[in-house]
């Protein structure tokens, strides 16, 4: 039997997921989710949770839908045009696609951090006031100081960047922008953070710097992180999910995915059988 | 058949690493079990030029269990493997050592050949060491036959098996301790016949080992430390 190519038989239109893809403690709910491109499906029948204070990590070839699923999570489909999303997302019981739901304050309760670090062309300062001023979360120019500071200091920046809060943002490394990302995304006070490849323009020590901060921040915040580094997923995740072909094959510990994963397109995968 | 597809990465000396592992384990296994054939011909059969072959064998397969350790670490570093490249590496890692621990058990029994032919024939105790010895060389071809197929069953074989190398052992030396208060000038000698029994069943035991690990590597069933009954429930639930 070849491994490479029985995928077609493996995950036929009757494929369940393996694993454990649902939790008592949900934060983020979803059910027969189905995504469509024009004519294209791109996701079929995804059903899963994302438990509270859990980073969840979602790992697949190129193209198997685990981006697409990660912005439906706060709607950023919407924005793509021809993309329909089926299904039931719910945010602590809240329908994210419901038709009274507000995508703006939805996108401050589950923030994204994307792949190429994206600050605004402003100072450092006003790249993290930028949302809490949208949002009407300050009156005083002082609290607005205070969030500032936290927010880097959360995302680990505050040290570096505390005497040119002045500077433009654009003006940091690659992994200091990525932080300051984090922090902006921070500063609104989210649930959920998606982070969508944030390390894949980074260098080791600063994807060691942002890993290192997943695991702080999921003290306080739920995660869920698309990767293309399959040690990334290992390293900082709880749960681990496995997409094929727009289908999620599995979803399991990140310790059963890695050592000794239920489905054999999850081993082929992991192991480097194919890709 | 590779049940485990290490012929399959995309990688093909990725493939052709996780292969070499194999070949260089199974040759260790099969330079141990030579050498624990040798020293079970060498007590039986008085014969210490046989029992001096032995010893000398022991320096080759610690350096075999040192080259396959830093292979290991090799692909750990280089590939991070995961899942079943992963067990691969940890199950094979953690055999090397009991092969060489089998081989020291090996070289004692030698050991024991030469001091038995110094002090003079006597076939007490002969009987039962054939005895242990047989069901002893069983396990260890069927541990060697379990990993080169990876087959879980023959892995459970060696399990079962080494419960009755234990008792065989047991009733061995109760046979043996009879002899030595029937005539108490036999001590010495009947002392080292119990001395080569005991390394013929520490290398029952470490098969059974192997035979755990390769059970890890094929099923991720850490079954270490379990009864057999248990260990049984796990791999046909699995």
């Amino acid at each position: 039997m070849n491994m490479a190519t029985n995928t077609a038989e493996t995950i036929g239109d009757n494929h369940q997921t393996v694993g454990t893809p649902f939790v008592d403690n949900a934060k983020l709910s979803m059910r027969n989710v189905n995504v469509f491109y024009g004519e294209k499906q791109a996701i079929f029948d995804v059903g899963m949770d994302i438990g509270t204070n859990e980073v969840m990590a979602m790992i697949g070839p190129s193209g198997c839908g685990k981006s697409t699923f990660l912005r439906c999570l706060n709607r950023m489909n919407d924005t793509i045009e021809g993309c329909r999303v089926e299904g039931d997302l719910n945010l602590e019981g809240e329908d994210i696609y419901g038709a009274k739901l507000d995508v703006v304050p939805l996108r401050a309760r589950v923030g994204i951090v994307f792949q190429k670090p994206n600050p605004f062309p402003k100072s450092i300062y006003d790249n993290i006031a930028y949302g809490p001023r949208i949002h009407g979360l300050v009156s005083k120019r002082t609290e607005l100081d205070e969030i500032v500071e936290t927010s880097l200091q959360k995302a680990g920046l505050w040290n570096e960047v505390k005497d040119r809060l002045d500077a433009p943002g654009t003006g940091l490394s690659g992994g200091q922008q990525q932080r300051l990302c984090i922090a902006r995304t921070i500063a609104v006070s989210p649930e959920v953070i998606l982070m969508d490849e944030p390390c894949s323009a980074l260098d080791p020590i600063a994807t060691a710097k942002i890993e290192e901060l997943i695991a702080e921040l999921s003290e306080n915040y739920t995660i869920a992180i698309v990767t293309h580094s399959m040690q990334q997923a290992a390293r900082v995740s709880n749960r681990t999910a496995y997409f094929h072909l727009g289908k999620l094959i599995e979803v399991n510990e990140t310790e059963k995915v890695f050592t000794n994963p239920d489905h054999q397109l999850t081993e082929a995968y992991i192991t480097g059988r194919f890709g | 058949m590779d049940k485990l597809h290490l012929d399959q990465h995309i990688s093909r000396q990725y493939n052709a690493d996780l292969e070499d592992l194999r070949t260089e384990l199974l040759e260790m296994g099969g330079m141990v079990q030579e050498q624990i054939r040798d020293a079970i011909s060498a007590i039986s059969n008085a014969d210490s030029d046989l029992a001096r072959k032995v010893t000398t064998v022991e320096d080759e397969v610690d350096a075999r269990e040192i080259a396959l350790d830093e292979h290991c670490t090799l692909i750990l570093a280089r590939r991070q493997p995961a899942a079943s490249d992963l067990r691969m590496v940890l199950a094979v890692s953690k055999i090397t050592r009991d092969l060489e621990r089998m081989g020291d058990e090996a070289n004692k029994v030698a050991t024991m050949a030469i001091a038995l032919v110094d002090e003079g024939q006597s076939s007490q105790g002969y009987v039962e060491l054939r005895h242990l010895a047989k069901s002893v060389l069983l396990m260890v071809d069927q541990m060697l036959n379990a990993f080169a197929r990876f087959d879980v069953d023959a892995a459970m074989t060696v399990v079962r098996e080494d419960k009755l190398v234990d008792r065989e052992y047991k009733s061995s030396t109760r046979e043996l301790i009879t002899y030595m208060m029937e005539d108490p000038r036999s001590i010495g000698r009947v002392m080292n016949v119990m001395w080569a029994l005991r390394s013929l069943e520490r290398i029952g035991d470490h098969a059974r080992n192997v035979a755990e690990h390769i059970i890890y590597l094929v099923k991720g069933l850490d079954v270490r430390h379990t009864s057999v009954s248990e260990m049984e429930r796990q791999v046909s639930e699995s």
